[in-house]
């Protein structure tokens, strides 16, 4: 009681200021983690880091030695799921503005797609398990990894190409209907190149959603240790995110270095994919005002 | 004549690519359908050995003793401490942020900020799992003098933060909807920003927040790799978030690999993928709902 | 009116949007050679009259029409009409200007490509220069061909549209108030254009600028809340119109 008196004696700027000064504290607990994180994890990682560390092979129980073939790995992963969830996200999403009526089965697609990406990713990975492994007879190979993360990143790659495609001004598409161009041809030489920018941000952000995730390549696609590069698609591959949980939990006396230097060479690709699509965002907005 | 074999080829081919991309629309609900049937299937073989009671409600998790008992109310109740612990940390945190970042920030900073929430969005969920162990888990310790600090209370704090880029994103995004028309006529009646923000602003966009708050626990009940790096991993019923403790994504990481597939070690943890899609959508149908009503209004 | 055959007629024309009537009984038949305006106040259903012939208000998907489309006799509503086929006849200058954010060449090409119908460069790069120098715009931008059309004036850009509309070789250009947003040089360029380009097509427009209409029309036609009140020559129509409606509006008394 006491202190609602002596609050309500303060003048209502001075409150303000409290409260915006609580507000700045707030945001600055929330932030300012992430930079710490990421100066630290830059710190100590770029001593570890190194040309052999880049371009050998694990040796000594993954002890020692460097993460090559971790990192091809994860590139043929990442390249496999994006060839697949490329082409069909875009089509979806192709149907979804430029076709689709108003009923139920465009609403049923939406919840669909709104409902995928709330999945929890370790769902996928028992997803991937029982059809891509299983019942596909895939086993545990790049195949059925990139499958799985295709459909973990379908999501990113509809919504993001719906709203590239919407911001197609509609009087683009009259102008090619009107030259007697067909649905197709208008959708194909008017439409995607000018909603282009806003797919290739979705796809690169997709790209590196699925280089991080490691849930859904744990027993899908994940090698513990395989000190070459894989042969086939029907082949097991390592991947730096699963690589890192291993040498992080799994490997005890390992050096600190080289699970710094690991997180950082992860973090590296997955945040040089966001701020590739950042800047992709901002030339075209720019160009477009 | 070849114009007009042209023309038919064209019809023909368009034909096709339509019905292919009408086809492409039908394969993402399918996957949602597959998703869930699948889960179901395989989780239902586990219910000729044990029966739904004994899953939901038995306290004992012991998937490899003879013989084995498959009750999640341990790993349940691990999820919901380890969840409620990081929506009490993060929900303040987050609105105070989006608050800020929608409102009471520079122009130039905003854009910093947000950017720094879209790094935080990107970082992988197994390097917050790395980088819990080495700083968070030891914080806890020692703050709270515990034989380990691979507790609730660290998965908490780490999932926390993950759940922060979709809440500030979100409610800033709801935040910032909110037409000006209603804050010039607050500020004209001579009312301080703060007061505007509190009586005004906020109110008008609490649908919006509430669908943040829903989606972000949507991704804190999902998150697996994380969680399982720094709780501890025990799968006893818990007491409190300074215990070690298991929840129901970890378990499926954790035991998948080494069950043997079509046991029935292998179709309960199915089951439990089951009973997280069930949670997980209803969840995001409810946040859906919530996005829905904001539109409308 | 005439003995010649018509080059594109309306008959008994009734337009819906949902259960909402936009266009009431409307007959009336474009001559080849000549210039048509159709007046009247804005929201009377001219534009949506206008996209009745290139079947644009395909796009609509609440719209649909009773009564019958002609063009040189064919029903343009018949099942097995091929609509690309139609509107590579009917060409179309929208309202606002609407160039693809491609370079000026390539909104001219735009059409032909699509066609496949060019065999060679030289070929299509003769048909963009006989294009643009019809529309009146190939002195200004022959220096430019390779800039994006985005940079030309607004005057320039609406020439451009009518240039990549010709490139086709339509035999009718529909105008939806292709100089309402220009200033009046822009205007009178247009204008002028519209003179020339009558030698070789029918042209419709739409205008809700009676001087305009007067100015460039042979035959105007006045809507008044999607009917149409009369239809005639522009000079009778504008001298001793038959219907006090269209008296009304023509000296000024509402509209």
């Amino acid at each position: 009681m006491k202190f609602k008196t002596k609050l309500s004696r303060l003048s209502p700027n001075t409150v303000q200021k409290i409260a915006f000064a609580g507000l700045l504290a707030a945001t600055s607990l929330v932030l300012l983690p992430v930079l710490l994180l990421m100066a630290v994890l830059i710190g100590k990682g770029v001593t570890a880091l190194s040309w052999t560390f880049l371009t050998d092979i694990p040796r000594d129980g993954m002890r020692s030695g460097g993460i090559y073939p971790v990192i091809v790995g994860t590139c043929w992963l990442v390249g496999g799921t994006i060839a697949i969830a490329l082409p069909l996200g875009v089509a979806a999403a192709i149907y979804l503005t430029e076709y689709a009526r108003r009923n139920f089965l465009t609403w049923t697609i939406k919840l669909a797609i709104v409902n995928l990406a709330g999945v929890p990713s370790i769902v996928y990975g028992l997803f991937g398990l029982g059809l891509f492994v299983m019942l596909l007879r895939c086993g545990v190979s790049m195949l059925s990894g990139s499958l799985t993360l295709a459909i973990l990143v379908l999501p990113i790659i509809i919504t993001s190409s719906q709203e590239a495609l919407a911001s197609v001004p509609q009087s683009y598409r009259e102008a090619s209907l009107a030259l007697g161009a067909t649905r197709w041809q208008t959708i194909w030489h008017c439409v995607l190149p000018n909603a282009l920018p806003g797919i290739m941000t979705g796809a690169i952000l997709a790209i590196g959603r699925a280089a991080g995730e490691t849930a859904p390549i744990l027993f899908t696609a994940a090698a513990f240790y395989l000190p070459h590069l894989p042969n086939s698609v029907f082949d097991p591959v390592m991947a730096l995110p699963y690589h890192l949980y291993v040498i992080a939990t799994q490997i005890p006396n390992i050096g600190q270095d080289i699970r710094y230097a690991t997180a950082l060479v992860l973090v590296a690709m997955v945040l040089g994919m966001s701020f590739f699509a950042i800047i992709i965002r901002w030339h075209y907005r720019k160009k477009r005002c | 004549m070849s114009t007009k074999y042209g023309k038919l080829a064209r019809h023909i081919g368009e034909f096709v690519i339509e019905k292919m991309i009408f086809l492409s629309g039908l394969i993402t609900i399918a996957m949602v359908g597959l998703i869930f049937l699948f889960l179901l299937k395989e989780s239902s073989s586990l219910f000729d050995t044990v029966t739904l009671a004994e899953f939901l409600g038995g306290t004992h998790w012991y998937p490899i003793s003879d013989p084995p008992q498959f009750g999640v109310v341990a790993l349940l109740t691990g999820s919901a401490w380890v969840t409620l612990g990081a929506m009490v940390i993060a929900m303040p945190l987050g609105i105070a942020c989006a608050v800020y970042i929608a409102e009471v920030a520079p122009p130039f900073v905003r854009e910093y900020l947000k950017l720094t929430v879209e790094l935080l969005a990107a970082i992988p969920s197994v390097v917050f799992g790395f980088v819990g162990i080495v700083t968070i888990v030891p914080l806890v310790r020692s703050i709270f003098g515990l034989p380990t600090g691979l507790t609730g209370m660290a998965g908490s704090m780490v999932l926390a933060f993950m759940a922060m880029p979709t809440l500030v994103s979100i409610a800033e995004d709801s935040i910032r909807a909110v037409p000006s028309t209603y804050k010039e006529a607050s500020l004209a009646l001579g009312a301080t920003e703060w007061q505007t923000l509190m009586r005004v602003i906020v109110p008008a966009a609490s649908p919006g927040i509430a669908a943040a708050v829903m989606l972000a626990l949507g991704r804190v009940i999902g998150e697996t790799m994380a969680v399982m790096m720094v709780t501890g991993n025990a799968a006893v019923i818990p007491s409190g978030l300074l215990q070690p403790m298991r929840t129901l994504t970890a378990t499926i990481a954790a035991e998948m690999g080494e069950t043997v597939h079509h046991s029935d070690h292998y179709f309960a943890l199915f089951a439990i993928g089951a009973l997280l899609f069930l949670i997980t959508f209803v969840i995001n149908c409810l946040s859906n709902l919530f996005v829905t009503n904001v539109k409308k209004s | 009116m005439l003995n010649e055959p018509y080059k594109l007629e309306a008959i008994n024309l009734d337009v819906y949007y949902g259960q909402v009537k936009a266009i009431r009984n409307a007959t009336l038949q474009f001559l080849p050679n000549k210039v048509h305006a159709l007046i009247g106040p804005s929201g009377c259903g001219k534009s949506t009259f206008l996209r009745i012939f290139n079947r644009m208000n395909d796009l609509i998907k609440a719209a649909r029409i009773a009564g019958r489309v002609l063009l040189d006799g064919q029903d343009v509503y018949a099942k097995n009409m091929d609509v690309t086929e139609l509107r590579r006849k009917v060409g179309m200058v929208f309202q606002k200007s609407n160039p693809f954010p491609k370079t000026i060449y390539e909104n001219v090409a735009y059409g032909l490509r699509i066609n496949g119908s060019m065999a060679n460069k030289a070929e299509l790069d003769a048909r963009v220069e006989q294009s643009l120098k019809d529309a009146a715009l190939w002195d200004e931008v022959k220096a430019v061909l390779h800039k994006n059309a985005l940079e030309l004036s607004g005057g320039q850009q609406q020439r451009l549209c009518i240039a990549r509309a010709l490139a086709i070789k339509p035999e009718i250009l529909l105008m939806d108030e292709p100089a309402s947003a220009l200033d009046p040089i822009s205007t009178g360029k247009i204008e002028e254009l519209i003179y020339e380009l009558k030698q070789r097509y029918t042209i419709v427009i739409v205008t809700h600028n009676m001087q305009q209409a007067a100015r460039i029309s042979d035959f105007t036609g006045f809507f008044l809340l999607g009917e149409l009140v009369e239809y005639g020559k522009t000079a009778e129509i504008f001298t001793q119109p038959q219907d006090k409606r269209t008296e009304g509006y023509i000296t000024g008394r509402f509209g």
